[in-house]
Parts: structure tokens; sequence; C-alpha cells
């Protein structure tokens, strides 16, 4: 056929990929099949790639495809996250006996004798829906291996060029420095561009073997499909208090959905275990007791996804708390700081064994009430109420673990970078170059790096230029997730910057005979700090020090590249917090659920850009509010997923979102010299919380309740008696 | 998502265009606004082995009045038909129903004949056409005839056209001052398709009903009038309740809403009646002011 | 790459201000070409079903989305992408305003954002909070969560006002 180079398929791959398999050592006896670019004989999921079509122009491919026949033998397949694990469930993986990949059970000690004896336990059952990410630039890879060089040069929408490097060099047998990864420009990305992809993982193998560059641009419809997805779980959760509405404890059952597999490397359990982690969120508990279980299905694997976890234990959580507060007939802003983990008790070890530090529970409440002007809400609501219109308030008061520390992959024997290097060198020009393992996904942490260099040099930010997202930018580091681009890359950029400034200062003091301790560097220019005297611009340091050193005092040896990589050792993850509260109405005749307003208080630590991390909270916060009123990944019983286009995938638009007002608590980190903390993944933790609470708030006078999300029309109408019918999704 | 290939032409004049139509058939598509076209041929859900671009025939795209209707050419841009002077001063159901469709860009493309030559049933315009009474005429090499609305629509993406013509101009009735007019819709998001949209006009003499018409879009699998709910509301009061709830239960009757995965029928037709009373209550505002 | 088999047509158009002669393949959507027949990679291609917004060109003084129009189509037509340098007023006010208000992160989405919104504000210098969201709802971002969007074409309509009244 015109225009079409090569149809290849596993057998073909084979010979320059292996497969791979998802192991973690904190997850012993996980259970998740080996994964091939291709499926051989089994395709599991609806999207798994069987077959890679290479050829002149997309269109072309696709013509091609029409000429592929599959000869499909149709097995039985089981979607729905309760039924997989029916002992009659159809499995996903034929050697295995069952779809349990794995399970775990936590107690503490008396959690049983405690929940047994409390003067009131509250419950409920929640039913999260699987949602996708939708970065608006879909995945897209170029990969070009030069079969002279055996190099290997990929240019690919992601949030991790470093790890990416590791993964091909490892699966196509190269050496990682043979392999450079590069990515531009990434147009959005939440996690979703994280992960080994097989599709990606095709197209590079398909360059090795047929040596000519490849390109990829999933469309739309393959990323809806294909894109990890995440969050599908059924909790059952329960909260036990003692008669002075004391929280003692709490109780989850949590089954997980992974899709077909678990997610390589991270493994989906992840997302699970950071949900249970965060269980009980900012409030202080002794008891506690988790149950997982994470279950194979026909369903594209899940994995981690903006906020991995913990808006399923926030919403958890905050609905007990709003359940205890209804049944305890007092105020759930009472309720929660009562119970909040106060600031004098700090730090303090959660039964999760998580240590909280640098928290500001109390502060971020008393913030947002002010913000809201609580009092004159409250009448507010009571005047729309009387004209019968049906109105709910609702918080969500978060915790949320951010820029993951060593021991978080490390201790899983996973190789992923929690470690962040920056190299600066001062140009012959006088400007300051930094070359830095970060990833600029949109999150504006390039912006943020900048101003770190530019103060911990004591040059003016429009003279520093920083380069990242490419392995030959920069030594070994984690690219962008966990919300780790000012605590982790931050510290590094600092601390290279520093010791710049020092190198710079020492070359300064040589030439200019004077003692470092007496210099300064500000604005680009040398300046003696007791008079404030103008000495000699950095340019001018450079260009001696590069093209005149013998105008150097002998032994001088001017360094003007310094660089330091950073890596927190003190806790795993860095605890955040925050509280969100949310304004809806319903519409009665309709069920449609209004968002009136959204408030967020955070605090994300030392704010180094409070523009940019005001648009992450907000940006943020509408993905949070996607989960709970619109968006879900579609599956029939058979696995046949049905919201593969963006007419039934429904994503948050401008119409229906409401305006967020930002406030801000600052408790820096103790445990750094910048004090940052992970900021870019809080609105979305505590966002549907706030939601699903505001209109179970709404709700509440008609006895009526929701817990499932996304809560839809229909399901309000359900609950309001209006519909009776229950075929809902 | 790439299209797979088809031919293209471009005719200048109606009657090439017809020419190509009587050549090819089904095997064509009319390319007008393209706004649904488009993403059906990225899908490859439609694979046409020729697309007839009728986007420079001449007198396509007129709105004039004439013999007590507004005439309304094919190829009427929907923002244009949105701001049109005509279409505004008659207080048309159209002006009503358009700001409902689609979104700016789409309405700068997307045209009526494309509207309702797709007949999509959760698409506004097709319920309008079949709530007026609207004659829309076709042409092809056979010559011209006229359909009334209510007989184009016959199902699901099912109209009276045959594979040879094309829409040229659709004829809506100049409705005077008795008449009132609504257009409601329910759908979950700005622009997206209607869960359940109602057009309606009814003749209001003494505060009386004296003739109406209603035609839903999204709840069942083509507009059609509703000639039991129409004759339950005939005859009464604007205002008067229990008539309303009473065609409100014959509504639910003789309705046969869509199945589709997610919304159960009971949801649908309980947003139908829902935009009847809503309807109904602002037309008897409007009537008592 | 040229496939040979490949049905093409040729068309003359205009593309921000310059006269273009072209060989295009006969069903290669506008921003397609635009992209990769022109190398005018400021459209972006978000969904290729017309939902997204993130494709939008202006073609003879409209906005459309360039998945849902076909290059063949603009033959005698005039095309304005976001790459023009000599850019409306509209567009020059929003792009600043865009800017210092930090309404864009990762970026993919703001030229559709900016083209549908210069359309607005040519029309209406002085829109509400609702008239821009209106405006704006076929346009998807998965940033900003909006508000920061609105905002800045709130600025922007503030500084046509003042400046470049209609």
């Amino acid at each position: 056929m015109d225009g079409v180079l090569h149809v290849l398929t596993a057998a073909d791959l084979d010979a320059v990929c292996r497969p791979w398999t998802c192991v973690s050592r904190s997850f012993p006896g996980m259970v998740s099949p080996e994964q091939r670019p291709l499926a051989k004989d089994r395709a599991i999921y609806q999207g798994e790639p069987v077959a890679i079509v290479l050829a002149r122009s997309r269109a072309t491919a696709e013509d091609a495809l029409e000429r592929i026949e599959v000869a499909w033998n149709e097995l039985p397949a089981v979607a729905s996250l309760s039924r997989a694990l029916d002992s009659d469930a159809p499995l996903v993986h034929p050697d295995l006996k069952s779809n349990l990949s794995w399970q775990t059970d936590i107690k503490t000690e008396l959690a049983d004798v405690t929940f047994a004896k409390a003067a009131l336990v509250v419950s409920e059952r929640l039913v999260f829906a699987r949602k996708t990410g939708v970065p608006l630039e879909s995945r897209g890879v170029l990969a070009d291996y030069d079969a002279t060089m055996g190099s290997l040069l990929v240019h690919i929408s992601h949030q991790m060029p470093h790890q990416l490097q590791l993964h091909l060099a490892d699966f196509l047998n190269l050496a990682p420095v043979d392999v450079r990864v590069v990515c531009n420009d990434v147009g959005g990305a939440f996690g979703i561009k994280m992960h080994v992809y097989q599709d990606e993982i095709a197209v590079c193998a398909a360059s090795k073997l047929v040596g000519r560059p490849v390109k990829f641009i999933a469309d739309r419809i393959e990323s809806l499909i294909s894109d990890v997805h995440a969050r599908e779980h059924i909790i059952e959760a329960r909260m036990a208090l003692d008669d002075s509405g004391k929280i003692l404890g709490f109780d989850v059952d949590d089954i997980q959905g992974l899709g077909a597999y678990s997610v390589f490397p991270r493994s989906s359990i992840t997302e699970a275990m950071s949900a249970l982690r965060a269980v009980g969120g900012p409030y202080r508990f002794d008891n506690y007791h988790a149950s997982l279980r994470a279950v194979l299905q026909n369903k594209t694997m899940t994995g981690q996804y903006r906020s991995v976890g913990h808006p399923i234990a926030c919403v958890m959580t905050e609905s007990l708390i709003d359940i205890a507060a209804r049944k305890r007939n007092e105020d759930p802003l009472e309720l929660r700081r009562r119970n909040f983990v106060r600031a004098d008790e700090l730090p303090w070890v959660s039964p999760q064994g998580a240590r909280m530090v640098d928290l500001s529970h109390e502060r971020c409440l008393d913030k947002m009430i002010e913000l809201i002007d609580l009092t004159a809400l409250r009448l507010q609501i009571d005047a729309m109420r009387a004209e019968s219109r049906i109105v709910g308030l609702g918080f969500a008061s978060f915790l949320e673990f951010t820029a993951t520390g060593a021991a978080g992959y490390g201790r899983a024997e996973i190789q992923v970078a929690s470690i962040d290097t920056v190299v600066v060198t001062l140009e012959p020009s006088g400007e300051v170059r930094a070359q830095c393992s970060a990833s600029e996904i949109g999150q504006g942490i390039q912006q943020g790096l900048t101003q770190i260099v530019a103060d911990a040099v004591g040059v003016r930010a429009e003279n520093v230029r920083v380069f990242l997202g490419d392995t030959a930018a920069a030594p070994h580091g984690g690219g962008a997730w966990s919300s780790r681009g000012a605590a982790i890359t931050g510290e590094a950029a600092w601390g290279a910057g520093r010791r710049l400034r020092e190198q710079i200062i020492a070359t300064a003091a040589a030439l200019l005979q004077a003692s470092a301790a007496e210099l300064d560097i500000r604005r680009g220019r040398i300046v003696d700090i007791a008079s404030g005297a103008d000495r000699i611009g950095l340019d001018e340091i450079a260009r001696i020090a590069t093209f005149h050193g013998y105008d150097l005092p002998d032994g001088t040896s001017p360094q003007l590249t310094a660089s330091h990589q950073y890596g927190r050792e003190a806790d795993p993850f860095l605890p955040t917090n925050g509280i969100q509260a949310s304004l809806v109405e319903i519409e009665r005749d309709t069920g449609i659920v209004r968002l009136l307003k959204h408030w967020v208080v955070g605090d994300c630590g030392r704010v180094i850009n409070p523009l940019l991390v005001d648009e992450q909270i907000r940006g943020g916060v509408i993905q949070g509010i996607g989960e709970a009123l619109f968006e879900c990944c579609r599956y029939d019983e058979h696995g046949q997923f049905t919201s593969g286009s963006l007419a039934d995938y429904l994503l948050p638009m401008a119409v229906e979102m409401p305006d967020i007002v930002v406030g801000h608590v600052e408790t820096p980190y103790s445990g750094s010299l910048l004090g940052a903390k992970g900021a870019g993944e809080a609105g979305t933790c505590g966002a549907a919380a706030a939601v699903l609470n505001a209109v179970n708030d709404a709700l509440a006078p008609f006895d009526a309740r929701v817990s499932a999300l996304p809560v839809t029309p229909v399901s309000v109408l359900y609950a309001l008696g209006v519909i009776t019918d229950a075929t809902i999704q | 998502m790439k299209p797979a290939r088809f031919g293209y032409a471009r005719p200048e004049t109606l009657g090439e265009a017809l020419a190509l139509l009587a050549k090819h058939g089904s095997d064509a598509a009319i390319l007008a606004g393209g706004q649904s076209l488009m993403p059906m041929l990225n899908l490859r859900m439609a694979t046409p082995a020729i697309l007839i671009d009728i986007n420079d025939i001449p007198d396509l795209d007129t709105i004039a009045d004439r013999n007590n209707q507004i005439i309304v050419g094919a190829r009427v841009r929907h923002n244009d038909a949105l701001h049109s002077p005509l279409l505004t001063a008659s207080n048309s159901l159209l002006i009503h129903a358009l700001p409902s469709v689609a979104h700016a860009a789409i309405r700068n493309r997307g045209t009526l004949g494309g509207s309702l030559a797709l007949a999509d049933p959760a698409a506004e315009l097709p319920a309008c056409a079949v709530c007026l009474g609207a004659e829309i005429a076709v042409v092809s090499q056979r010559g011209e005839r006229v359909i009334p609305a209510s007989d184009f629509f016959q199902g699901l993406y099912a109209t009276a056209l045959e594979p040879d013509e094309m829409i040229t101009r659709v004829a809506f009735p100049l409705l005077d001052a008795t008449w009132h007019v609504g257009f409601d819709e329910v759908a979950r998001r700005s622009g997206d398709f209607a869960i359940a949209a109602l057009a309606l006009a009814v003749k209001v003499v003494d505060h009386r009903i004296t003739e109406c018409r209603i035609a839903f879009a999204g709840v069942e699998n083509h507009a059609r009038r509703l000639p039991e709910v129409e004759t339950a509301l005939t005859g009464s009061l604007i205002a008067d309740l229990p008539v309303r709830g009473a065609a409100s239960e014959v509504l639910t009757n003789v309705l046969e809403p869509l199945e589709e995965g997610q919304y159960p029928t009971s949801y649908r037709r309980y947003l139908a009646q829902v935009l009847l009373d809503r309807l109904l209550a602002r037309i008897s505002r409007q009537v008592h002011t | 790459m040229t496939i040979p088999s490949e049905p093409t047509a040729d068309i003359t158009t205009t593309i921000n201000g310059e006269k273009i002669s072209a060989r295009v393949p006969i069903r290669q959507s506008l921003v397609d070409w635009l992209r990769h027949g022109m190398g005018l990679t400021g459209s972006h291609v978000g969904c290729e079903h017309g939902v997204c917004g993130a494709c939008h060109v202006i073609v003879n003084d409209k906005v459309v989305r360039g998945c849902l129009m076909l290059a063949v189509q603009v033959d005698r037509a005039k095309v304005v992408t976001i790459d023009a340098r000599n850019a409306s007023q509209e567009i020059r006010a929003l792009q600043n305003a865009f800017y210092e208000r930090a309404a864009l992160q990762c970026g993919f989405c703001t030229p559709g954002m900016i083209l549908q919104a210069s359309e607005l504000l040519r029309a209406n210098r002085n829109p509400s909070r609702d008239d821009i969201r209106e405006v704006l709802s076929g346009n998807y971002c998965r940033c900003t969560g909006y508000h920061a969007i609105i905002d800045a074409v709130e600025t922007a309509a503030g500084v046509l006002r003042v400046e470049m009244p209609a």
C-alpha cells in the first residue's frame, strides 16, 4: 500500500524490546503480569495496542488499519469492580487464581475494642468512579534511533525525562548515556505523563528496529481510552467518636480497581496507599484499621493522577465528619476544630506512621471563616432557603503529602529519583545559566527556579536562563511529580546558586584584593558591603576569568560553575494542609448542581511566586470539581469503553465553573532552607470533598444524601425521590 | 482521527451541485458548515466517496420575508441567523433557540440546512422547524419539492431527503402578536446537545390557548408534534394549572424516550414535563403582564 | 512526507497577510495543514471533533475550529492565525493581559482562547464575566480552571475601552 512502510506485531518488537513487570517491595506478592509494548496473543483491555503501522502520514497509517484483519477470539471479561472479586468472575489473566492483585490489612492494637465501645460510630459507603487526566496536549512521542551511533533521541510530552531514559535504556538494551529524552513545552500532564506506556515504548522500539524516526501523537480517542485512569474505589468507612465529640479512630475498607496491569514502575497500588495514609487528614486520633484489596479488571490500567489518592481520603474523612456533626447536632466546623492536631502538638505521628510537622489547621480554618464571612454567608443561605432554594455549604479540611522523599520508592526497590540536581554557571557575558533536572509542565517551575537562582546568586531574574526537561540539560533528577518543584528542585537551585555566589565572590576578592567577607553580589554587580560601593560587574569577572586568566593572582583558579544535589533526608512525605469551602445550589427541577462559589485557604509553606501558586490551586480545584460532578470513564459490563469522546467524557468548561477565592497561610517547612512545600495538587485534594459536602448539606433538609462520585442530576433526583427507577449509569 | 480519502468538488452553481448529487447519490456528502460532518469524517463514521462543498453557491444564505413567511436560506450560518434583524424583529423561535446551539466558533460555520439534514435527535433546530410547521424546500435534478417539517423528520438521523436532494431554503411562518413562542433546554453544560429541550408556540386569545404547537428535542429519537398534548391544552386558559397537570400526564404517556446509556428514560420523561410546565408558566406570565 | 497517490488540490490563500499558493492533501484539515504544511504551529490540535477549541483560526474574519475545516476550503479565503506578527489590537491586548495575569500555564489552550476572546472584544468592549464565560464555553482548559482567563479578558476589555474604543 502506497506510503505504508511496516506493520509490526509483538513478535517483531520482541527482537529489540524486553517485556516488563511491575514489582514493588512495598507490596510483596503483588500480582501484575508481564507487559509488552504490543499485546502478544491476548489483549486484556480495550485500548491495549496490538499492532503498529508505520506509514508516511498518520492518515495513511489509518488507511492501512482498515486492511488489517484481527481474528479476535472474544473471551469473557470483567469490568465491574465489585464483580471482579466474585469467585466466578472471569480471570483477567488466565494463569492467576483470582483477580486479586494484592491485599493488606493494617490495624492498630486497640482499634477493634475502641470501635466496639465508642459512644458514636458513623459510617458511609462511597463509590468513586474512574476518571482520567485529559491534558489538552495528548501524549506524543518522536523516537529517533541512530544505528550508527547506537543512540536514541526521544522527544516526548512527558514529566520525567531522566526516569524514562532509564526505562528505555533498560527495555531496549542501550546504555542510559546513549539515550537522550527531551521534554520541551509539555501541554499539561497532571500525572498522566509520568508512566510507562505500551504505545510509547512500541514507538521507540519500532525506531530501533527499523532504524528510522518514528512519531506517534495519540489522538483524543486514543488518549481517553489508553491514558492512565485513576480513582476507581469502593470505600466502606467508619469513624468512632467519644461522647465529647473527640475522634477515636478510623476504619476503612478499600477496594481499588487497578485495571489490566499495575502501572510501571510505580505501581497502581500507590494510589490506594496514598489514600490510606491520608485518612483522618488533619485530625488527631489513635486508632486505625485499613483493609485494602487491589483488583485487576479488563480495563485500562490506573495509576498516579493529580493528588494521587488524597481526594479519596479527603472525601471519606470529611464526609464522615459532616455525618457525625449532624448526628451530634453540632456545627461541623466546631467538630473539626476540636479534633485538629494543634500546632503545639506537632510534630505528631499518625497511626499510619506519617509524621505531621509545620501544619496550620486552626489558622487555616480561622482564615477561611474570615474569608467567606461565615456569619453573613449563613444568613444569606437562610434567606435563600426561605425562598425554597436548595442551597448547601460544604467544607473540606485537607491534608496532603507532597514532595516524596527517597524512602517513598527507594524502599520499594523502585528506581524513582526523589532528588534533583541543579548546575549553575556564570556565562562569559555575565548571565547565569541554570541546568535543572526539573520538568516544566505548565506549573511554572521554570519561572520559580529562575527567581530562586537569581536571588541565590544575586543577579536579576532577567539575566537567568533555566534549562530543564532534557536529560542532556542536567544530571539525573526527578522531573515533575508529587508537587516537588519548589520543595526539592528549589532547594537544589538555592544550594547551587549560593555555591556559585561564593565562588564568584572568591574570584572577585582575589581580583580586587579584598576579603570575600567584605563583598556581596547585588543585581549582577560586586558590591562593597560596608560602603555600598559598586566594585565590578559579574560580566567583567566572567570575561577576565574565561579569556584573561593571566590578570588574576596565581592560584586563584576561578570556578564559575557550581552544582548542588538535594534530597530531603527527614520526612519521606512533606505534609501540607488547607481547607476548602463550596457553596452550591441544586436546581430542583433538573437535579443539576450549580456551583455558586468556591474558596481555598492553603498552606504550602514559603510561597515563591504567589501568582503561580494561586493559579495552580485554582486549576487543581476545577479538576476536583470535575471529579465531583462531571467526569467518569464509563465501561459496559464486557469492558467496552463507552466514554471515548469529549462529547461523552464531560470536562469542566468555563460557564459552569465558579470563581475561586484563594487565601494563604504560610508555615515554612522547618527542614529546608527555603521552607517551600508542595502546592500544585492541593486544589484537587480537597475540592471534591467540599463539593460533595455542600451537595449533601443542600440535600440534608430533605433527608436525602448522595455518596457516589460523580454526583449527577439523575443521582440527585433519585436521592430526592423525584425519580424512582434505579437504572443509573 | 484522520478521515479516509474522498474526492472534493466545489460547484459554483446549484445546477452543478445537483448534477454531482445525481451522479453520486448516497456516495456523496454535502459539505456546508462541516461542524457535524467533519467529526464524522475524522472518526471514519462517514466515508463518502466525494464531498460536495456548497459554500460557493449563490443565493443560499439570504433571509427575507415574503407571503407571511420568513425564508431562511439553507446555508445561513447560525450566528448570522442569531443576529438577523428580520428574525429578531419577528420574535422568531429561532432567536430563542440559537443561543443554545453549540458554541460561538461552531455557530460561525454551522448552517440551518446542515442541522436539519442531519436530524440529530438532540439538535435544537429540527424541533423548532417542527414546532413552527416550517416548510423545507429541497431540490434535485428532478425538480423542487416542499416538505412540511413534520414529514421531514422520520427517525434517528433519518429524514425524507432522497440521496440526490439537497435543502435550499426553509420557510417559517410569520406569527402574529397573538402567538407566544418559547424555547428552553436542559443540558449539563452550555452548548452541549440537549438532554431535553422544548420548542413551544401557543396562540393565546383572551388568555385562552386557541392553538398549541409542541416539539421536543433530545427526548425521543426525532422531533415530532405531540397532538395529544396539544389537544389537552387547546381551549384552556393559559394559566390553568389543573389543565397543565393533565397535559403533563398525557405527555408522559405519549412520549417514547430515547434509550441511551447515561440517562434513564424516567429522567427524560421527567424533564419533558418540567420544560412544558416552565414554558407554559413563562408564557402565562408574559400574557398577564 | 508526500505520498504520490494521495489526492491533492491547489489552493491560493492569504495567511497572516501573505499570499500563499500551495498544494494540499484534500483530506487534510486546515489546522493540520497550517501546522505541518506551513510550519505555523501556534494553532494546536486537541480533539479533532470540534469540542476543545485549541485549533481556533480566523477565516474571513470569523473564528472557526481549524479541525472542522479542510485546508482546501480556504482557497481564495483570508486566514489569520495566532502566529500573525501584526496582530489585531484585541489580540495584542489579550496577549498582554494573559501574560500579566498568569492566565496561561501550559499554554496549549491559549491561542484558541485568545482568538475566541478577541472576537468577543471586537463586538463588545464591555462584556460581563458571564458574557466572557459564555463566549469561552467551547474552549477547554485543564490548567487554569478558567478564573484567571476571565480576569485577563476583563482586563483586556478595560484597556481597549480606554485606549482603543471600537
